[in-house]
């Protein structure tokens, strides 16, 4: 009972660069758990080591679950790391409503040097003739593309 | 200071000291996609930085902080490899910096994912992540700039050839590295050289630029002997810390 609260409002915590995704969406929410004392701590993973984002999420936690009346920590934790496979399929599908295309599974293995780059999805045309601009976007989860089709930039959330 | 310490703390300020080497083309890239692309790695490399000094700080165990190791030390406390701190240059010479160094972090943290320190590997496995895409990037842009056009090829071979006596620093042990190697928490460097040597081969003939023939090696940046550039990175990167010290924000 108590731990589907606290599900709910962890929900309710968004990714302050990313809005339509929620914390756990996103899949960086590992683990949280209660003591007795009524404190909650929840345990995340950063997505990219120098995320800027990551003191805003844990003080959004922090603000959230004090708002519902619990006292509340975050701890955060490296290993495993962060993968986009941890993404969840609602959040994926809500990330290309806004405009950004998801992940794509499976991809060209990320250990090799030179992996070829998937098969990215137009978010605006749906076309999948597109091609990649530049392995570094906006953010640093983000890399640039270009659709051949309806020739709009778009943003790519690049696997890792 | 003990060995693992120090092994640490060279990491640390080699990502640190290249972060702040890249920060400086912020605004100022050829284009807006790699202005963006650098201050991207840039980026990376000053978030892995923080997870190393706060390692850093509690195998101090002092009561330092990652941002005390990062902003109070002076040059000769600094242990970063010469390459990183050389001068930006034109795009060219920062690419080519880049691509010596992201090759060689690449093969370097590839073996640190396995290494017997734990909270080491779990470092590494997270930053080896990041730094596939730097390679990755370093070495296309050599490959296009080599292949380009004749100023393009011309640029970049000088700064194959100027940043060449850099290189072997990386790869020459020392009493440290043999320590680390020994307990199983960092690879031999050797390894690390022969998959250097394979891969740069490999982009700079695809990029038909010449490897340099000079074996004569510049040392002294992993034992605090550093250019002079070291110094003025440090007055930019320290200025508030030593203008109003302990100031937060």
């Amino acid at each position: 009972m108590m731990k589907e609260k606290i599900r709910t409002i962890l929900h309710e915590v968004k990714d302050p660069e990313i809005p339509v995704l929620s914390i756990e969406d996103l899949g960086i929410v590992r683990d949280f758990f209660i003591d007795d004392t009524n404190t909650v701590t929840v345990v995340i993973t950063p997505t990219y080591s120098g995320c800027p984002a990551m003191d805003t999420i844990e003080a959004d936690i922090i603000k959230a679950l004090e708002e519902a009346g619990f006292k509340a920590k975050v701890k955060t934790v490296l290993d495993p790391p962060w993968t986009t496979d941890w993404m969840s399929e609602e959040g994926k599908r809500r990330l290309e409503e806004y405009g950004i295309a998801a992940p794509v599974k499976g991809s060209a293995d990320k250990r090799t040097l030179f992996g070829k780059s998937p098969d990215v999805r137009c978010p605006h045309c749906r076309s999948m003739d597109t091609q990649l601009v530049s392995q570094f976007g906006s953010t640093a989860c983000k890399a640039l593309y270009k659709c051949i089709d309806c020739l709009e930039p778009f943003d790519y959330f690049k696997c890792i | 200071m003990e060995a693992k310490e120090k092994y640490v703390l060279r990491l640390a300020d080699n990502a640190l000291i290249l972060g702040q080497r890249l920060g400086e083309w912020c605004g100022h890239g050829p284009i807006l996609e790699q202005d963006i692309a650098l201050t991207n790695v840039a980026l990376d490399l000053i978030g892995q930085s923080r997870m190393l000094y706060q390692y850093a700080a509690e195998l101090k165990n002092d009561g330092s902080t990652e941002d005390d190791i990062a902003m109070k030390r002076d040059v000769f406390d600094f242990y970063n490899v010469l390459m990183v701190e050389q001068e930006n240059g034109d795009w060219g010479k920062t690419i080519v910096r880049q691509f010596f160094y992201d090759t060689y972090n690449y093969f370097l943290y590839e073996a640190l994912c396995t290494s017997t320190d734990q909270r080491l590997g779990e470092i590494a496995r997270k930053s080896f992540k990041e730094i596939a895409y730097h390679a990755q990037f370093s070495a296309e842009w050599v490959i296009r700039f080599g292949d380009g056009t004749s100023e393009s090829h011309e640029r970049v071979q000088a700064a194959v050839d100027d940043l060449w006596e850099f290189t072997g620093e990386m790869f020459t042990p020392d009493e440290i590295d043999l320590a680390m190697t020994e307990a199983g928490i960092a690879p031999d460097l050797n390894q690390i050289a022969a998959q250097w040597k394979r891969k740069v081969t490999q982009i700079l003939d695809i990029a038909t630029l010449k490897m340099p023939e000079s074996s004569f090696m510049q040392k002294g940046g992993k034992v605090g002997e550093h250019s002079e550039y070291l110094g003025f990175i440090l007055a930019e990167l320290q200025f508030m810390q030593r203008a109003y010290p302990g100031m937060q924000w």
